[in-house]
């Protein structure tokens, strides 16, 4: 039976551009990262980087505004697409929700990965973004770093990291 | 002057957060990024702008041959 365990967590206390979380224990099968967050500009997207690396991340994207669906493919990216967060325009204090599901995260081959992300928006158009990712290493993952696309993350994002034993 | 931005660090291992400044190059990366995503939104607005007039344009013709709305719709499904 699958137990989760809080790794560790951190709700804003001020913006900030991206949260890190570093030296990761190699002591669980999986890691999921549960997110609620919101920018402070335009920009919808959530990425996300592993170990530092800035190469050989690719993603299929199944994505729904409320009115249409679509499909689009990624390959050769400097970072994962992790989801979409409440852009500023958003109704007012509100936040997405999401989850990144690393299985196999210290394994030495390909890490392959799902992310949900969806908008809140009580006035006009939401979101719903769920990412295939792929992150083409040998490495085990040791650290995870999350920004929205060239803005901050307000005070009260939310980011919670839990490893699974016996998935 | 606005304050400098900032990242989040949280060392699983230790348990320590630390709150650091960005440096430099990644206030410039940051902003580079933002521009490139606004100018990337605007792009697909005016797209979107473009495809709509040529659908009401479409429409336009269509009903001025004589196609009922019915028939039109029909054409996209």
């Amino acid at each position: 039976m699958a137990t989760y365990t809080l790794i560790s967590s951190n709700v804003l206390a001020s913006s900030a551009a991206s949260v890190t979380f570093s030296a990761i224990p190699a002591t669980y099968t999986d890691l999921v990262l549960r997110v609620s967050a919101r920018g402070d500009n335009t920009s919808l997207l959530l990425e996300m980087t592993l170990n530092s690396a800035t190469s050989t991340y690719s993603n299929t994207l199944l994505l729904g505004d409320g009115a249409t669906a679509s499909s689009t493919r990624n390959t050769g990216q400097a970072y994962l697409r992790a989801g979409y967060v409440n852009p500023s325009g958003s109704t007012a204090s509100t936040f997405s929700s999401g989850e990144i599901y690393i299985p196999n995260y210290t394994s030495t081959t390909d890490k392959p990965m799902s992310s949900l992300g969806m908008t809140e928006n009580n006035a006009t158009t939401a979101y719903i973004a769920n990412y295939a990712n792929l992150w083409q290493t040998s490495s085990a993952i040791t650290s995870i770093s999350l920004q929205v696309t060239g803005q901050n993350f307000v005070t009260g994002s939310s980011f919670y990291l839990y490893g699974i034993s016996n998935a | 002057m606005a304050d400098t931005p900032t990242k989040v660090v949280v060392n699983c291992t230790t348990g320590v957060t630390e709150v650091l400044p960005l440096t430099a190059q990644e206030i410039a990366d940051m902003e580079t990024a933002r521009v490139a995503a606004e100018d990337q939104k605007a792009a697909a607005e005016a797209a979107a702008v473009v495809v709509a007039a040529a659908k009401e344009s479409a429409n336009a013709k269509l009903t001025a041959l004589g196609l009922t709305a019915e028939e039109i719709a029909a054409l996209s499904k």
